[in-house]
């Protein structure tokens, strides 16, 4: 979860509307061709002048087919994103994964607390006693605690912060 | 609680690798000629900028190029966080046994918080039906069991009595993009 893909435009999803954006979306409608990319580019695109050319070739495509699925599978959000993948580290933010146990009664106006925070990226419901998860991004290391305490003193929760201390694997390869 | 927040070391960037970040963190333009786009805005030549781009791919500035699905899309309802209380000592070893699963996206050791959090290790794993999660999620156990925590039970923390859990999301309630500022 730390890994900073930059996936999309950041956007204000406070809105009580898209606060409550339930885990059910359609599954989308794929081609052959669709499939194929969609496996094949989660390892990676070349990097030559032309890759869409060489990605075709490997496919038994064409360049313009491969091009135009691909801007279709993005326009479509299938793909959340395409291109360089870059280390969060380097992005030069702090990060770390936090959770609170938030009363039942209280979950929607403490989701409203702590998403009113610009510092929060990521923020999921999650079964557990701890049934907040959210990441915290912050551009200065010392701001993150700064967060954390503000985040207490306005939820009146004592936040679990659990930062990586090692990691093992980021990637997602999601066969179709 | 707030006392381990890490702190990253900030690592240094060049003026051209910090413009190549900012011209291609929304992503690479799907065009026949994408480097020949970003050479032009850098103002170098296509040459410099791939290498540029494999040199950064070598220092892992660049983890990858490459797709992202929305794995909602795809089908992927599920996920999944499984986490394990496991002996810190093979900790590094097993973390790294579990990472290398081809069904675990993301693999983490951080803090316990004992009483309340007595899980070191986390793995996130995404499925297309609650059973596949949860076939995930006894794969992990299995690679595991020999290093898992068994904590006493007479402690009153009914929650520690437990060697691992799997917490599944129910509801995003924020996503937003992490990216380069300035």
């Amino acid at each position: 979860m730390d890994n900073v893909t930059a996936e999309q435009p950041a956007k204000n999803t406070s809105t009580l509307a898209a606060r409550k954006e339930k885990i059910c979306h359609e599954i989308a409608d794929l081609s052959t061709l669709d499939k194929s990319l969609i496996n094949l580019l989660q390892h990676g695109l070349p990097v030559c002048e032309r890759p869409f050319e060489q990605i075709a070739n490997e496919l038994g495509s064409t360049e313009a087919a491969v091009i135009r699925h691909l801007n279709e599978l993005k326009s479509s959000r299938v793909l959340s994103r395409f291109g360089p993948m870059f280390d969060a580290v380097y992005l030069g933010g702090a990060f770390t994964l936090a959770a609170l146990a938030v009363p039942e009664e209280d979950f929607d106006k403490v989701t409203e607390q702590v998403n009113a925070f610009e510092q929060i990226a990521h923020n999921y419901r999650r079964t557990h006693r701890f049934n907040m998860w959210f990441v915290i991004a912050t551009e200065e290391a010392d701001e993150i605690e700064r967060v954390i305490n503000a985040i207490e003193e306005k939820t009146g929760l004592s936040v679990l912060n659990t930062p990586k201390l090692k990691e093992f694997y980021v990637g997602l390869y999601l066969p179709v | 609680m707030s006392d381990t927040s890490i702190t990253q070391e900030k690592t240094s960037l060049t003026a051209l690798e910090r413009q190549y970040i900012l011209l291609t963190q929304n992503g690479l333009p799907i065009i026949e000629k994408p480097y020949h786009h970003i050479a032009k805005q850098m103002q170098i030549s296509v040459k410099e900028v791939l290498a540029l781009t494999n040199s950064m791919l070598e220092r892992g500035i660049i983890r990858r190029i490459a797709a992202v699905p929305n794995h909602y899309k795809l089908g992927y309802q599920y996920n999944g966080m499984t986490v394990w209380d496991i002996d810190d000592e093979q900790a590094e070893k097993f973390g790294d046994a579990v990472g290398r699963l081809p069904f675990v996206s993301h693999c983490y050791l951080r803090p316990r918080h004992l009483p309340q959090w007595n899980y070191n290790l986390f793995a996130m794993v995404h499925g297309k039906k609650p059973e596949e999660i949860a076939k995930y999620r006894g794969q992990i156990k299995e690679l595991l069991k020999e290093v898992l925590v068994r904590r006493n039970h007479d402690s009153g923390q009914q929650s520690l009595t437990q060697s691992n859990d799997m917490l599944t999301s129910t509801a995003i309630l924020k996503k937003t993009g992490l990216r380069l500022k300035r």
